[in-house]
């Protein structure tokens, strides 16, 4: 008799072990997200209006920093050929848009709210007379051929935009990086974000490249 | 009567261990052979690489636009195409394409759609401003240049 009462005890209830297992099974399938694709933003301009013609070319020439890109993927800057890697482009886009040479009233504004380390950048690389006269005005155009590769596309555009955020960035003295990680959800961060952007606009005009020669 | 008796006397439990097995089985099965992509990509897929990545902020409004090499260049030919969900499609069929994808969304939010462009990194330059300049036509201004992030430490 007791050897029948031991032997009944040995036996553990595994059955209820699928149900623990089907209970991660649904918690991983719930809070799995599946890899977001993230990417290079950009807004192209609206169609052209076929009544209008198109918008007469107004700026002064300083205030354009021209980058053009050939179907041998060759870099022209500012009518210099570019042998370095476009990532370094970054540092002249920099200097570009905070050269402040002749800045408007609304520059002047700008100027004032910048930080001192902004300032003390201005006053080593800036205020050369052959750059541009404030970020208002400042554009920089870039202009691909039809045979240039997507990827010196995406290194330029990327260069661009760094130099942008990181500019935005230093504004209320971040880095360029978590200038980008804000939050626009956070009203903290939004507060940040639209401080950091007011006033520049990030102007980055992509030019059509040339129709026909292919 | 009593050969009866004897087989309900044995025990009527089905032994429940192997239970857990047999679905941890499953779980790793599926874990292995699920794609979390719901489209066959038949082009070439080497997105550059990049620094300034920005997430999507809402999914529902994305749309993804293929364009690269096609991988079966026996049949469809070495020039880059353009896909879309599961076909190839022609630069004239893009505005459409468009449409579609805007008619899925509602109306307030119509005009936020965002054409996620995953271009492969070899690809050259004109058949991208060609897409893009439908795209414009099509009124689907916000692009997203897929691209992947570049590791820091090289």
């Amino acid at each position: 008799m007791a050897k029948s009462k031991n032997r009944a005890s040995t036996e553990v209830n595994a059955g209820s072990m699928a149900d623990i297992a089907f209970l991660l099974l649904i918690f991983f399938l719930v809070t799995t997200t599946i890899a977001n694709d993230k990417g290079i933003a950009m807004r192209l301009p609206p169609k052209p209006d076929p009544n209008q013609p198109p918008p007469e070319v107004s700026k002064n020439d300083r205030n354009i920093f021209k980058i053009l890109a050939n179907s041998q993927d060759r870099l022209l800057v500012e009518d210099e050929p570019w042998e370095d890697d476009p990532s370094l482009l970054k540092e002249e886009i920099k200097k570009f848009i905070l050269n402040f040479g002749d800045p408007g009233p609304e520059g002047q504004d700008i100027y004032n709210s910048l930080p001192p380390q902004l300032k003390s950048y201005i006053s080593i690389n800036g205020r050369r007379p052959d750059s541009s006269q404030d970020p208002t005005e400042a554009v920089v155009s870039f202009k691909a051929q039809r045979g240039t590769s997507y990827k010196l596309y995406i290194e330029t555009l990327d260069a661009i935009n760094s130099a942008y955020n990181e500019v935005y960035g230093e504004r209320v003295g971040i880095t360029g990086e978590e200038f980008l990680a804000l939050d626009k959800k956070d009203p903290v961060q939004k507060d940040l974000y639209t401080k950091a952007r007011n006033g520049i606009p990030r102007a980055i005009s992509i030019a059509e490249p040339d129709k026909g020669v292919q | 009567m009593s050969k009866f008796r004897k087989k309900t006397d044995t025990s009527q439990d089905i032994p429940t261990a192997a239970l857990p097995d047999i679905i941890f089985m499953l779980l790793f099965f599926f874990m292995v052979t699920t794609v979390l992509r719901e489209t066959d990509i038949m082009v070439k897929q080497l997105l550059p690489k990049a620094t300034q990545l920005t997430k999507i902020e809402k999914k529902s409004l994305v749309s993804y636009i293929y364009i690269g090499q096609p991988k079966n260049t026996a049949s469809f030919g070495s020039e880059p195409r353009i896909q879309t969900n599961d076909v190839f499609i022609e630069l004239k069929d893009v505005i459409q394409f468009v449409n579609t994808e805007k008619d899925k969304l509602d109306e307030v939010v119509k005009d936020k759609i965002t054409m996620s462009m995953k271009v492969d990194e070899d690809t050259e330059m004109g058949i991208v401003s060609d897409v893009q300049q439908e795209l414009r036509q099509a009124n689907a201004l916000k692009v997203l240049y897929s691209s992947r992030k570049v590791l820091l430490d090289n």
